[in-house]
């Protein structure tokens, strides 16, 4: 058998849902053991995971891995998975960040007073899901896909969030990021069912993308599309369920929430509403690009502003999600590759920093900024860390997302040189979101209340390094070689932007002077 | 192309034999910082020495890589590495070039910083925190080093953040103390608007050349249109003007002195801080390309002179004064790199010139506050000259340095750029060099009010010093080479590095000045034994104690020509309210509105409100089992429309 026959895919997608069965089925008293079945077996996904990467060919074909099994054939749906290079680094980002979530959420469960077990079967349910939605290639499963895996997100941050304010708090955010997606989930149903009439009654994603579909149609079906996107990944104005979100989640889940969940949007658009509707696309960009940019500058302003640890790392994601959409909505392939390899160094950056911030507030009990205040007294290694994550955030060079960052804004430029002006403001606004809550957290006169606090004078223990080492040394490696994750997407982009019909521009002052 | 071989074309060599090394130039710190900030506390005893030894090693083999240049007909030679980013038509390679631009920088940057490095030894020696000031240390001279020896502009902006990360991290070293926190982030955030504009520069060339390696940008300069080279140079030089703190982005400097002395000599004096020198230097066929361009670079590097040279008379704080002054000794850079031509070269003779002489006088008002218990304030030294015979002598070197008296090296550095800027035709070369002219007695006056108060004059010490001790040999032995490098590399290095850097900065060919040299010689002596005498005789005998009432100029001096109160009122202020009112806007307005409309969708808008009161998993149940029963609905209406 080949290795390109192996069925990866649907292998990646069942293997962690297995998992949460079985550490369902681990008695309560048993945490421990729930602990370590989940992490082996997150491990085990990520080990696939690697072997997939390395059968992937990144010359190949646009789709490898393709399978499918019949489902309901009258109605035109299959399991039908396949993934390109995009599809493949999300999951790979997946695979490693799933088993570092499960090592520095070992003792988040025992604080809520739940099922331990259940708390870790939750999380591998959320793999499982998550990963589905990357592998789908028929679009009635990526739709299932993107609704199931609302619900153990809801769990986690309903059932194990923050319980300040009798755990209203959490509920709250729950409920909110429950509906938000739920509803922009809606409006896509209706796009999906309303392209299966137009399709001529399937669900395949390769047949849909040569169909010819009118103006008006077509402009539906995109909006349809795009606004459920534009909550998930969040966009503004559809985004404020995300600080609420990230604020109450546990942090782990936080990490996944904002690393992984939120990618599905600003994948969902490269994959569906780019290849399917090319003609709308282009003719919404502008607009997509005015929203994406106000985002930047934004949600950057907000999180200034922010007094809570996690709601003002969820403020700068929004504001990076604006960068990944001008970078989509651009059409070059700098600034389509950049924002792809923005998705995965912001995954591996954000969630190194809510890690990062979660060992803070495990340790003081509270997230907000103000409680803190010369932390990096009492706990060097880990205001370190806190740091690092900032600079990767930041996006400074020889970190991974500059390199993203850089690619977003020079592919920008080249066609629309007053978007990428005001967005390169927002690395301005970075330093200072980053830097200033640096300085409230960790630096500056020590907080006397902090010595009251026992855990406070605990440094990272192993168990913490762990978690952490392997994002550091991720980011600072693709931040000076970048090269294996982008010669994996520039295939798949060059391809997206083949569908919605868009080149890059030569270089004007050689093109005048050869036309000269 | 009009003939088949252009004489101006940029063309790199191959690096072979021992230049093919000249990655370890880089990687020779970088580990050492590696190891220091990994190790931890473990590597406490004899960090420092590692410390050391690495900048010492990368000096060694920038020097035998300098003699080996020096035998090559083609004298720049690029080392490829690998593909840093390559997408599409964009290819960023991560190389080096290694050409008598870098090279001088290379033995600038490790051979004063090996003695820094040395000096920082002795005067961390107490503080808890001296490995990791190492581990930092090092980090920065890894970054300088990338920054010099890239061979493409990505490659300059990383090493230009790596270094920008690197004086963060030493001007904050301090960090639970405030002033320290602030003074960092300061430097980070201001630096950062630079940056900004470099980056956008580096677009500008990716979409105008579709490349950013050297040699294609300079080699298609030509082909650019004026007002696009008009733009990138101005974007290029807003970021040379935050790093080295040039109007209008000089605030962040002179706070930056919160961090470790050694710290202020070698970054803030020495090297870093001329790195925008270097950016323009690198630049040249960009900025010698546009008239407009070369002449705002002038004007900013000339007022910008006077600026440092006005505050820093008005100064109390030793190392503030000197702070000031190099932000006025860069202006003479930015004045020469502007004029372009011959004086390109001239700017880097006076940074190198600077680069000792400077570094010798930091590290000396660090070896004054050793004896001084950490005190800063010029007006409580006095009469240091007979308790401190080494730290006395060198800081007069330097004093007698920066004032360019023969045979000293500012002589041979300052003067030729005062006399290029008296050169060309029209309004310029007497506006210009006039502002020269006057910054060289302002310069005379401030720093020799700066000497005579801290060394000569009667004692006006503070109760707590009782017996001012010269520093351990381990802190005066840079300081005595730094003071034998100040009085010796000025003839050196004006008679050698013009040539030198020929093939890199253009023929070194100089105009006719509109007054004779023999006159400005005269001149410039004059205005500087005229302020340095003033000074002597105004503060001989000391100087009040506290701050007194002066006139308009004199306080507005003292509070940096309200240039803080002026970014404070324009730019914090605002951007704080600016902030708040987007926090409650999110908070009640777009919230709010969102939260209104899906509550519409889910039905009737007081249902959200409801749910934080209960039974919310309940409802999310519901709602997931309505939104299946939606979908089945729907798809059986389909099946039932097919059949």
């Amino acid at each position: 058998m080949k290795s390109a026959d192996f069925p990866f895919l649907s292998l990646l997608t069942l293997l962690p849902l297995v998992g949460a069965l079985v550490v369902a089925l681990v008695p309560r008293a048993k945490g421990e053991l729930a602990k370590v079945l989940a992490l082996v077996w997150s491990l085990g996904v990520f080990v696939l995971t690697v072997i997939a990467w390395f059968a992937f060919d990144a010359g190949g074909d646009r789709f490898q891995f393709r399978e499918s099994y019949a489902w309901i054939p009258q109605w035109g749906v299959s399991f039908t998975f396949a993934a390109d290079g995009i599809a493949l680094v999300m999951l790979a980002l997946i695979g490693l960040l799933v088993p570092l979530v499960i090592l520095a959420s070992w003792h988040d469960a025992e604080k809520s007073k739940r099922s331990v077990p259940a708390y870790f079967a939750l999380l591998l349910a959320l793999e499982s899901s998550m990963i589905g939605v990357f592998a789908a290639a028929d679009i009635f499963l990526f739709y299932v896909f993107f609704e199931v895996m609302l619900i153990p997100m809801y769990f986690l941050i309903g059932s194990y969030g923050d319980a300040s304010g009798q755990g209203r708090k959490r509920q709250y955010a729950a409920v909110k990021f429950f509906l938000y997606s739920l509803v922009g989930g809606l409006f896509m149903l209706a796009a999906v069912v309303g392209l299966w009439v137009v399709g001529g009654k399937t669900f395949d994603w390769q047949t849909l993308s040569q169909i010819d579909i009118s103006d008006g149609t077509e402009r539906w079906l995109f909006l349809g599309f795009f606004i459920a996107f534009a909550v998930k990944a969040p966009f503004f104005p559809f985004h404020t369920w995300l600080p609420d979100a990230g604020g109450a989640a546990p942090a782990g889940a936080a990490a996944l929430l904002v690393g992984v969940m939120d990618k599905v949007g600003t994948f969902g658009i490269l994959r569906y509403c780019l290849p399917l509707f090319p003609d709308a696309t282009r003719w919404f960009a502008p607009y997509a690009i005015a929203l994406a940019l106000i985002g930047v500058i934004y949600a950057a302003l907000v999180a200034i502003g922010q007094n809570d640890l996690k709601r003002l790392v969820s403020y700068t994601s929004i504001a990076h999600f604006g960068f990944i959409g001008i970078g989509i909505f651009a059409f070059t392939t700098q600034a389509g590759t950049g924002a792809v390899l923005y998705m995965v160094n912001h995954g591996l950056a954000t969630g190194l920093l809510f890690l990062v911030v979660g060992m803070f507030v495990a340790r003081r009990g509270s997230a907000l900024v103000s409680d803190f205040g010369g932390a990096g007294k009492l706990l060097p290694v880990a205001a370190a860390m806190l740091f690092f994550a900032g600079l990767a955030s930041l996006a400074l060079p020889g970190t991974a997302p500059f390199v993203s960052e850089f690619l977003v804004l020079v592919g920008v430029y080249t066609v629309n040189k007053a978007v990428a002006v005001i967005a390169t403001i927002g690395i301005i606004l970075a330093a200072a979101y980053v830097l200033w809550m640096v300085q409230r957290t960790v630096q500056g006169t020590p907080n006397p209340a902090l010595d009251d606090v026992p855990a406070m004078r605990r440094d990272l223990n192993l168990r913490e390094k762990v978690v952490v080492a392997p994002l550091v040394a991720a980011l600072v490696f693709f931040g000076f070689y970048p090269k294996p994750i982008t010669d994996v997407i520039n295939p798949a982009v060059q391809a997206t932007m083949a569908d919605v019909g868009k080149t890059d521009p030569a270089p004007t002052a050689v093109h005048a002077e050869v036309s000269q | 192309m009009h003939s088949t071989v252009d004489l101006s074309r940029v063309e790199f060599a191959p690096a072979t034999g021992l230049l093919a090394s000249v990655w370890l130039l880089v990687a020779i710190p970088l580990a050492s910082a590696a190891v220091l900030l990994l190790l931890g506390r473990r590597a406490d005893k004899w960090g420092h020495w590692l410390g050391v030894a690495s900048v010492a090693a990368s000096f060694v083999l920038g020097l035998a890589m300098f003699f080996q240049l020096r035998g090559l007909d083609n004298k720049s030679v690029e080392l490829s590495m690998w593909d840093f980013i390559a997408v599409g038509d964009l290819k960023v390679d991560f190389g080096l070039l290694y050409d008598p631009l870098a090279a001088v920088f290379v033995l600038l940057i490790t051979g004063v910083g090996s003695l820094i490095h040395l000096y920082a030894t002795g005067y961390m020696a107490h503080d808890p925190g001296r490995r990791r000031f190492f581990g930092y240390f090092n980090l920065f001279v890894a970054a300088m080093l990338v920054l010099v020896l890239g061979n493409n502009y990505v490659m300059l902006y990383l090493g230009w953040e790596g270094v920008g990360l690197a004086s963060y991290l030493l001007i904050s070293f301090w960090y639970l103390k405030p002033s320290a926190a602030t003074a960092g982030k300061k430097a980070f955030l201001m630096n950062r608007v630079g940056d900004a504009g470099f980056a956008i520069a580096i677009f500008m060339m990716f979409a105008l050349l579709g490349t950013t390696q050297y040699d294609e940008v300079f080699n298609g300069v030509g082909a650019v249109g004026q007002s696009a080279i008009l733009a990138m140079g101005l974007l290029l030089l807003l970021g040379a003007c935050g790093k080295s703190g040039q109007f209008p982005l000089q605030a962040w400097l002179p706070d930056a002195m919160e961090g470790p002395t050694p710290v202020s000599a070698l970054i803030h004096a020495a090297t870093m801080v001329t790195a925008g020198v270097y950016l323009i230097a690198r630049s040249n066929p960009i900025f010698s390309a546009n008239s407009t361009l070369q002449l705002v670079v002038v004007s900013v590097g000339a007022l910008t002179l006077l600026i440092g040279c006005v505050i820093g008379a008005a100064k109390d704080d030793i190392k503030r004064v000197l702070a000031w002054s190099t932000v006025s000794q860069i202006g003479y850079m930015f004045v020469g790199v502007g004029l372009g031509g011959a004086a390109y070269a001239l700017a880097i003779v006076h940074l190198l010139a600077h680069g000792f002489f400077k570094a010798n006088m930091f590290l000396g008002a660090g070896s004054v506050m050793h004896a001084m218990n950490d005190q800063v304030d010029i007006r409580r030294f006095g009469g240091l000259s007979k308790h401190m015979k080494i730290t006395w002598l060198t800081f007069g070197t330097g004093w007698l340095a920066i004032l360019g008296l023969f045979p000293f090296s500012g002589f041979f550095s300052k003067e030729p750029i005062i006399v290029a800027a008296f050169t060309g035709e029209g309004w310029q070369p007497w506006v210009f060099g006039t502002a020269t002219l006057l910054g060289a007695g302002l310069t005379a006056f401030y720093m020799t009010r700066l000497f005579v108060l801290t060394f000569h004059g009667p004692a006006r010490w503070t109760e707590d010093v009782k017996h001012p001790h010269e520093s351990p040999p381990v802190m005066t032995i840079p300081l005595i080479l730094l003071a034998l490098g100040s009085i010796a590399s000025g003839y050196l290095i004006a008679t050698t590095v013009p040539g030198w850097l020929e093939s890199t900065l253009g023929p070194n060919e100089q105009g006719h000045s509109v007054l004779s040299h023999g006159v400005l010689t005269f001149l410039a002596t004059a205005v500087t034994v005229g302020g340095a005498v003033l000074a002597w005789a105004l503060f001989r005998n000391g100087t009040a104690l506290t701050e007194q009432p002066a006139g308009p100029l004199v306080t507005a001096a003292r509070r940096n020509l309200y240039t803080d109160a002026f970014n404070e009122a324009v730019f914090e202020k605002p951007g704080i309210f600016l902030t708040r009112a987007l926090v409650w806007l999110d908070n009640r307005g777009i919230d709010g509105l969102v939260n209104g409309l899906a509550a519409g969708v889910g039905g009737g808008s007081g249902r959200l409100r409801r749910l934080q009161t209960g039974f919310v998993r309940s409802y999310a149940v519901s709602i997931l089992t309505g939104s299946l029963l939606i979908v089945a609905a729907f798809l059986a209406t389909q099946m039932g429309w097919l059949a």
